[in-house]
């Protein structure tokens, strides 16, 4: 198999150049994903695979280099432990203000529901993006 | 008219899919194998599942065939089958 | 042997076709999924929690538990490929 880009060669400038401004642009509408998917199809998991997927394009632009210099890999580690922890603990904030397990009717919001599906939403996809990144980072450094 | 459009897709799906098990190049697979994934995908927007769609496109077309270009990379091209 | 593969396809296969053969047909407001629970998200699930997308509704809130399993398989799933792959890597360097 050929390799691209090929032994000490920088990729190819066009391919460089498409990628890194086609990035910021996936990674805003990822954002749109996980915050709209209150009335949009959508949510915490498509939103996270497509921000993981934005950085998997500057990988493969930039060569894996890039990767590692723009993401830590304790970063990762890190955001999705945080991801799973903002959801399980809005669950424990729940029970502390007297109703069930991940019942966000008493949260102090004009919206309460809404705002609590906001929250658990932004955690997965937190979660989602940092495991699918680890996973094709550990498959790329493998 | 949409039924007819659910026939072609059912039948390039089966296309894809059969192709992607019989084909030797495993490179050539996996993008048979997204292509696949973007017709269960249509098939699902054309069901009224969007959001199953959404994660088809998303996962199944993307991020499944990056890690399994990565693996056909990192180990060999040729299937022995 | 491929003769025996095959044979186990077909009959898999049609086994499965004559059991689709019996599902309710798509979109029957009469099929047992759809007399459920299904009534009942429609009808008062934008005001119990006022989201429009009945499906981030029952993902986010009817099946909140739920979701957060599925999260904490997505999580395991990276902690494992990190365990295996990780260590590959240091034993290789051992050997070295």
């Amino acid at each position: 198999m050929t390799r691209y880009p090929p032994e000490g060669q920088p990729p190819d400038i066009i391919i460089r150049v498409v990628c890194r401004s086609l990035v910021p642009f996936i990674q805003l509408f990822g954002l749109y994903v996980v915050v709209h998917g209150h009335s949009s199809p959508g949510g915490g998991f498509q939103g996270g695979v497509t921000l993981a997927a934005s950085f998997v394009l500057l990988a493969l632009a930039e060569g894996r280099g890039a990767l590692r210099r723009h993401i830590p890999l304790g970063a990762l580690n890190a955001f999705a432990s945080a991801g799973v922890l903002l959801y399980a603990g809005l669950g424990v904030v729940c029970l502390a203000l007297g109703a069930n397990y991940l019942d966000y009717g008493p949260l102090p919001f004009a919206e309460p529901r809404s705002v609590g599906m906001l929250v658990i939403e932004i955690g997965v996809g937190i979660t989602v993006m940092a495991a699918m990144l680890s996973i094709f980072r550990d498959m790329l450094e493998f | 008219m949409i039924g007819s459009l659910d026939v072609v897709l059912l039948v390039l799906s089966v296309v894809c899919a059969v192709a992607a098990v019989q084909v030797r190049d495993l490179l050539a697979s996996v993008v048979l194998l997204a292509a696949f994934s973007l017709f269960m995908c249509l098939l699902w927007t054309e069901l009224g599942a969007v959001d199953v769609a959404f994660t088809e496109a998303a996962v199944g077309a993307g991020v499944t065939t990056v890690l399994f270009v990565i693996t056909v990379y990192k180990t060999d091209r040729v299937s022995r089958d | 042997m491929k003769l025996l593969h095959l044979v186990a396809t077909a009959v898999t296969g049609l086994l499965l076709i004559v059991g689709s053969l019996d599902l309710a047909e798509t979109g029957d407001p009469a099929a047992p999924a759809a007399t459920h629970v299904s009534p009942r998200y429609i009808e008062s699930g934008l005001e119990e929690t006022g989201v429009e997308n009945m499906v981030t509704a029952v993902l986010a809130d009817y099946r909140g538990f739920d979701t957060l399993g599925e999260v904490t398989v997505i999580f395991t799933g990276a902690i494992a490929v990190l365990l295996i792959l990780r260590n590959g890597l240091k034993g290789e360097e051992d050997e070295a």
